[in-house]
């Protein structure tokens, strides 16, 4: 049996970037003590918008521009999803609603938002398909120019698209935030005691809905790479309920990572390889078995989790908690 | 220095009444309508055009009304199986899950063991369904009970691994040898397949049932009052002398169980055979309908029919108007959203500075 480890592994990082921004989007959200299960949704929502930010401005540019696009894509997408974390914070946060529910609700009202305008979009068009162009869908699946082409190393390095190595950066300036700055210590306070945070004089919800609507952003930065990146399949057109339980996977990888961003890296790297095994791992057993396979996978996380509890390993106290400044 | 009152303030409100308290839901429903109207509108159609003609698509016609009630019956059955789980605030988003390996099970005897008579056959397949779904919310239950296994994400995982379980027989050991080579399952033998009353599968008098059986049990029985502790303050439950882990799994087993059967009377009642659709979101959606009820199985009943109305319809005006199925959805999302709001204002008072009563000395 001879199986391509390098393939498999740049197959791995590939399928894994979307996890890492999902699992990234919500570790900051957590990190405020809100529970958002809304993540599907908010990827929905950034992919469609990206999509369709990419998809006018090549019908209204004559002479589109990679850059222009990309950063457009990213924009819509980051925006959107934001909007979609606002909704859930003003229910959460100030009108008190239970984060689980709220959290599905989004996660539904996501899911039929992207289906809902990728096809109405699409139906205005005479391929009925929302697709972009080939200089739109360049960008997001080349490598870094020269550096690509070295040996060995070029390929391994350097050959994935822009927003593996974004996605990267985000994980490197969170870690960053969470241990090495006043306003991140602050957030670790507000979402482990929010009452001791706001006796300290830190404005509580002023971070839970900053750090929910940042996070929900990134989460669906993960909605546009699965939109734009080609390497499962087709990319750069809208797919009927493309995001296909990613998002949840984020959720549950937030728990392997124990609110890490650095293990964060790790999961969803192993979650990715997991994803794509059926192309490289020949088993002999049926396609639909290597699918449930990260679920398997995330359920033994779970369990694992649960078993040994280490202290640093445990979620943010007053997670899945409104905080009611009365009831104090 | 002068302490100023902030702008707005918020109380308790003590006792609201019943009219009042409905009346704040309906102009939360009035308005997530309204919000929706505006997507149709952005989209170039009039909003009051398509509305009326989701209502005549989904209880217009005769044959529009009995596809509501059909869409109607997995909700409520759903729901109804989550309200004790959620009651015991045991976060079973595995419904979806419980709902498939129930069919799954059912559809083994609908397909290999209809050489019993039909009684025989639709009973077996009934209780099939209800072990099938009752063990896969045990697993998660158990895990909990003695572990702490987060229960949200367990539940949730299940649904992912029941649909590639059902995926793999429906691509091999159960496709259809006389397909055309695409893979399905075929359709259900005559006698595995519900009876019709008044036009609708039997199953909305079987959800009907245990829509009240469970109303009772939940406020009438030990055991209902067992799980409402639990889920208040599981510490009081073992100060108490309550077997804290069996009553999580029992009841697990129970939520499961109904979500199971709702998944027979969905493959043997709607769709006579079995595929990724057959739960197709009931599960999450009936999560909603719970939460909306209060947990109450009654007031479910509505609700579930008025997500079954806007499902029935987004099918109408998407032949109609062009308009994406998916607006369901998205109309569901708004009006959840809307809901989910107002109960601030049901249960608090907004209080504005210098207006209501007189400001209270710090």
């Amino acid at each position: 049996m001879s199986i391509n480890f390098m393939g498999m592994l740049m197959a791995a990082v590939l399928a894994g970037a979307p996890l890492l921004f999902g699992v990234l989007g919500e570790i900051l959200t957590e990190k405020s003590g809100n529970l958002n299960l809304g993540v599907e949704g908010m990827m929905f929502m950034g992919g469609v918008a990206g999509l369709a930010g990419s998809f006018y401005y090549e019908q209204s540019a004559a002479d589109p521009s990679a850059v222009v696009s990309a950063l457009l894509a990213m924009g819509c997408a980051f925006l959107c999803a934001a909007f979609g974390a606002f909704i859930y914070s003003v229910l959460t946060i100030t009108l008190r609603a239970n984060q689980n529910v709220t959290g599905l609700a989004l996660t539904i009202f996501g899911t039929g938002f992207g289906n809902f305008f990728g096809e109405a979009i699409g139906n205005s068009t005479a391929s009925h398909y929302m697709a972009v162009g080939d200089v739109t869908k360049a960008v997001f699946n080349s490598g870094i120019p020269v550096l690509r082409d070295l040996p060995v190393v070029g390929q391994l390095l350097f050959s994935y698209n822009f927003m593996v190595y974004l996605a990267l950066a985000v994980a490197g300036v969170m870690a960053w935030f969470f241990s090495r700055t006043r306003a991140g210590l602050n957030l670790h306070a507000v979402g482990e005691s929010p009452a001791t945070a706001d006796a300290a004089g830190i404005n509580v919800t002023r971070y839970k809905y900053l750090s929910t609507c940042l996070g929900g952003g990134i989460c669906g930065l993960g909605g546009l790479y699965v939109v734009m990146n080609s390497a499962s399949g087709v990319g750069g057109v809208w797919v009927y309920n493309c995001m296909n339980g990613k998002g949840w996977i984020a959720v549950a990888l937030v728990i392997f990572a124990t609110w890490s961003p650095a293990r964060a890296l790790l999961g969803s790297l192993v979650f990715g390889a997991l994803s794509i095994m059926r192309f490289y791992v020949p088993l002999g057993i049926p396609a639909q078995i290597y699918d449930i396979f990260p679920y398997i996978a995330t359920v033994m996380v779970l369990i694992a989790v649960s078993l040994r509890k280490k202290r640093e390993n445990q979620p943010p106290e007053s997670l899945g908690l409104a905080y009611f400044r009365e009831e104090r | 220095m002068e302490h100023k009152q902030p702008l707005f303030r918020i109380a308790k409100r003590g006792d609201i009444s019943k009219g009042r308290a409905l009346m704040i839901r309906a102009a939360a429903i009035l308005l997530a309508l309204c919000t929706g109207g505006l997507i149709v509108m952005a989209l170039g159609h009039n909003p009051m055009a398509v509305y009326a003609d989701m209502a005549r698509g989904a209880l217009g016609t005769h044959t529009g009304l009995r596809e509501t009630v059909k869409l109607t019956v997995p909700l409520l059955g759903a729901a109804v199986a989550i309200a004790p789980a959620f009651k015991m605030k045991f976060w079973n988003i595995g419904a979806e899950g419980q709902i498939l390996v129930g069919a799954i099970a059912a559809t083994y005897f609908g397909l290999y063991q209809v050489h019993l008579p039909q009684t025989a056959l639709l009973v077996a397949m009934f209780l099939a369904a209800a072990v099938a779904g009752g063990v896969w919310g045990l697993i998660p239950a158990a895990f909990k009970a003695k572990w702490g296994t987060n229960e949200t994400l367990f539940t949730l995982m299940l649904n992912y691994i029941a649909l590639g379980m059902e995926q793999y027989l429906q691509n091999g050991p159960w496709k259809d040898p006389k397909g055309t080579g695409f893979p399905i399952i075929a359709m259900f033998a005559k006698n595995a397949r519900l009876p019709k009353v008044l036009g609708v599968h039997v199953g909305w008098i079987i959800v009907l049932v245990f829509m009240v059986a469970m109303f009772v049990y939940l406020r009438y029985s030990k055991q209902g009052y067992e799980i409402a502790v639990v889920g208040e303050s599981e510490r009081t439950a073992r100060y108490a002398g309550m077997n804290v882990p069996h009553i999580i799994m029992r009841t697990m087993f129970l939520s499961g169980a109904i979500s199971g059967i709702t998944g027979f009377l969905v493959a043997a009642g709607a769709d006579y055979t079995l595929n990724a659709n057959t739960a197709g979101g009931t599960g999450f959606t009936a999560i909603t309908v719970a939460w909306l009820a209060g947990l109450n199985p009654i007031i479910m009943l509505f609700i579930a029919f008025f997500l079954a109305i806007l499902e029935k319809g987004s099918n109408t005006i998407q032949t109609s108007f062009k308009i994406p199925a998916s607006a369901a959805e998205v109309l569901t999302g708004i009006i959840l959203f809307f809901m989910l709001g107002c109960e601030f204002f049901i249960r608090y008072r907004v209080i504005i500075r210098g207006k209501g009563e007189s400001g209270h000395e710090h």
